[in-house]
């Protein structure tokens, strides 16, 4: 069962296609990467989303039915680019985005004792955001946008201006909320943080969905059938079934990468083959990240588009 | 509806707060009072030093004819006189300020007269010594011809009218009434909307644009439309600017109070009258503070002249012109705000907005003089000149049937705008670092939400 389905979207701008007929369903309580370079078209199905902005064609359910103006207060938001009144109080400012998403203000006082205790900065809330450090001001934006216990949460590129302790602390928070049952949508450039977070994934290029799915599968699908093999003994040459890429001596024998020729060769095969001609201490398959599907795909398409002009 | 009223609440809060609020709301009576009085003051200050004005008379008639004032005091010798001799006395402290030499009979040769000084005389002390000698001429030349009685004639020519101007009200009653002050109220009811629309309006512009350039105008639309959001924006804003007006008003109704107080000690006048008058004077700015330091008489007079105007009628429309003409500018300035990034790119819509506001003050100044010509009939009717030009108008008195098809049109083309202002400012805060053109507004209407 799809938490949030966004079907066929299609959204036109006067002389530019932001989005063209692009489908994202996003498992309930799960975390779903939504990944694609600058202009993609991103932010725009994040915007769509939020019912900030239409769509021109398609449609988005939310629990199987259609969005209504009521659901932005089941919605958390973290935009790319933060904002607060900076002359407004912490306390304040909390309390008012919070009621502004439906919270009363008790229910508010009591979220927001609850957040700045967990983030350890209680008895900010008479300070002035413009009186913050950036990250301090990251760390407030972050509290407004999960204040109300929404049931799905977006963040755009959340842990850009975090620095690492702080982004770990994030992270956590993150998987909290997702153990909680949250389902979280996550709009990033930072493929590391992908494929430790999320379980599955599209990739917008050029208003298309290029790529989806299962993060695990994705690698799968786009492995080179490359493996690490060390050997204590012996001596690896390419041939036929194999073919060596890179060698290189290692504390214990010899590192070699090599690539597998026949793609249906089990590995089972392949180690078999292998002992057979030296003693094996280390065999791994390498499989790509998700920096290099993202490049490939999208340099792909970018190598395309320019023979096409 | 309640996230509308939240963001009122808290816009009107944060505003009502400022110190910069409290400080131009105190302040500006004061400087306004400052204003109206220190010219007054001032001119008091200088005639504490009186002016020495030797007139050397070689003709010896005139001696006598000035009159000595607190400013100029004359002296009169006869005798010869040279530039020299000036500028040889002018270093001393008692020399005079000027000299006049006669040097024949004024009424056989009018150049005979000349002033001499060291500096350049003001011209009041100019007028101040010739407009006397031609009184005097005259009524010599006059005595010149012998006729009899003649002082006695001289002395009743000397009249001075008394006009009352009376208006024929359809329901068969005459009032008194007075250009002038009818004319003073329309104005200054004009210039409290001006000023309200060029600074309240200015203060959407600017504040919507920040939410922008802040970055927190995406947090807020994900929560609240964007309509509800600039809505409650230009209510909230609204809302600060009646507060000053109406904090304003209880000012100057304190001090007429009290000032009215101070009068009816000798002209026993009862407390109700007094309130009324204190509430018409508020609202012109204490532009009649010097005809009430005439006394109670002084502003008995006012107050029936005050009853000629209808003034339940001109508060009804000030309110219903101030607030639809504010809504009308303050959703302009919203849709600009909302469009630039920043406040250089505001220029190119600044200047038709401001073009047309100074425009319908013109167009108010020129209505008071002829408030039911064609200038002051049609832009009574377009919706952005109206606001301003009907407050001119309604004190002379303005028919029903036009006082309801200009507040219909006003109202109308507000509401529209209002709506084609969101359709804009809804495209207009995501967009960044694209320099707006109209062309480019135009198409942001027709986008889809």
């Amino acid at each position: 069962m799809y938490y949030l389905e966004a079907n066929h979207i299609v959204k036109q701008y006067a002389s530019h296609r932001a989005l063209d007929d692009v489908t994202v369903r996003v498992p309930r309580n799960g975390i779903y990467g939504l990944l694609g370079p600058n202009g993609a078209g991103k932010t725009t199905l994040i915007r769509i989303i939020n019912q900030i902005t239409g769509p021109d064609e398609g449609e988005v359910l939310i629990d199987g039915r259609p969005l209504r103006p009521s659901d932005v207060e089941h919605i958390g938001y973290l935009p790319e680019e933060r904002g607060l009144y900076k002359k407004m109080k912490v306390g304040e400012q909390i309390l008012y985005l919070a009621q502004l998403k439906g919270l009363s203000r008790n229910a508010a006082k009591e979220s927001m004792a609850y957040w700045l205790d967990k983030f350890d900065i209680k008895g900010w809330e008479k300070k002035k955001i413009e009186e913050l450090s950036k990250g301090m001001q990251q760390k407030i934006q972050f509290i407004t946008t999960v204040m109300h216990n929404p049931q799905l949460l977006i963040f755009d590129e959340p842990f850009s201006g975090f620095d690492p302790v702080n982004a770990n602390l994030l992270k956590r928070e993150i998987l909290e909320m997702r153990d909680k049952g949250a389902t979280i949508i996550f709009s990033t450039h930072n493929m590391g943080s992908v494929e430790e977070l999320c379980d599955e994934i599209t990739l917008i290029n050029r208003s298309h969905a290029v790529l989806q799915g299962k993060v695990n599968e994705i690698r799968e699908q786009h492995k080179k059938h490359l493996f690490q093999v060390e050997v204590q003994q012996g001596e690896l040459q390419s041939n036929d079934l194999y073919e060596i890429t890179d060698s290189r001596p290692v504390a214990r024998g010899h590192a070699y990468t090599l690539r597998k020729c026949d793609p249906h060769m089990s590995n089972n095969e392949l180690i078999g083959l292998l002992a057979r001609q030296c003693q094996i201490a280390g065999f791994e398959e390498i499989l790509p990240t998700m920096n290099e599907i993202f490049i490939e795909t999208v340099g792909e398409s970018a190598l395309e588009e320019n023979q096409n002009v | 509806m309640s996230k509308i009223s939240l963001i009122i609440e808290r816009e009107y809060l944060t505003r009502v707060q400022k110190k910069s609020f409290i400080l131009m709301t105190i302040l500006s009576p004061i400087i306004m009072v400052a204003l109206c009085f220190a010219p007054i003051w001032l001119a008091q200050l200088s005639s504490d030093e009186t002016r020495l004005i030797a007139v050397i008379d070689q003709t010896g008639l005139y001696e006598g004819i000035y009159q000595n004032t607190d400013e100029y005091q004359f002296t009169y010798t006869q005798g010869s006189f040279s530039p020299e001799q000036i500028r040889a006395n002018g270093d001393e402290e008692t020399a005079p300020y000027a000299y006049v030499i006669i040097k024949s009979n004024l009424l056989d040769n009018p150049r005979a007269m000349t002033i001499y000084s060291q500096k350049q005389i003001t011209a009041s002390c100019e007028s101040a010594i010739i407009s006397q000698m031609e009184d005097y001429l005259k009524n010599e030349k006059l005595l010149s011809y012998n006729i009899p009685d003649i002082k006695r004639i001289i002395d009743e020519s000397d009249i001075s009218l008394q006009v009352d101007t009376i208006r024929l009200e359809e329901d068969g009653a005459e009032t008194q009434t007075s250009t002038e002050l009818v004319m003073v109220i329309g104005m200054a009811m004009t210039l409290i909307i001006y000023m309200f629309l060029m600074l309240y309006g200015g203060q959407v512009m600017s504040s919507v644009m920040q939410e922008k350039t802040n970055r927190i105008v995406e947090v807020m639309v994900s929560s609240v439309k964007p309509f509800d959001l600039m809505i409650g924006k230009i209510t909230s804003i609204g809302l600060v600017g009646l507060t000053q007006l109406g904090i304003w008003i209880i000012f100057l109704i304190g001090i007429f109070l009290s000032a009215g107080a101070y009068f009816s000690m000798s002209g026993g006048m009862d407390s109700s009258q007094m309130s009324d008058m204190a509430a018409m004077a508020g609202t012109m700015n204490g532009v009649d503070a010097a005809q009430l330091s005439g006394g109670a008489g002084a502003m008995q007079e006012i107050q029936s002249m005050l009853d000629s105007i209808n003034i339940t009628q001109l508060l009804v429309s000030f309110v219903f012109f101030f607030i639809g003409g504010y809504i009308l500018y303050a959703s302009l300035f919203a849709a600009i705000g909302s469009a630039v990034d920043n406040e250089s790119d505001t220029q190119q819509f600044m200047v038709p907005i401001t073009f047309i506001i100074i425009f319908a003050l013109y167009a108010g100044i020129f209505s008071a003089e002829n408030p039911d010509g064609p200038l002051a009939m049609w832009c009574s009717m377009i919706p952005f000149t109206s606001p301003i030009v009907m407050m001119v108008r309604i004190p002379f008195g303005v028919s029903t049937w036009e006082l309801a098809l200009s507040m219909a049109i006003l109202y109308g083309s507000a509401i529209g705008l209002a709506w084609v202002a969101g359709r804009i400012y809804r495209v207009g805060i995501l967009m960044y670092g694209k320099k707006p053109s109209y062309k480019e507004m135009l198409k942001w209407i027709r986008y889809k939400a």
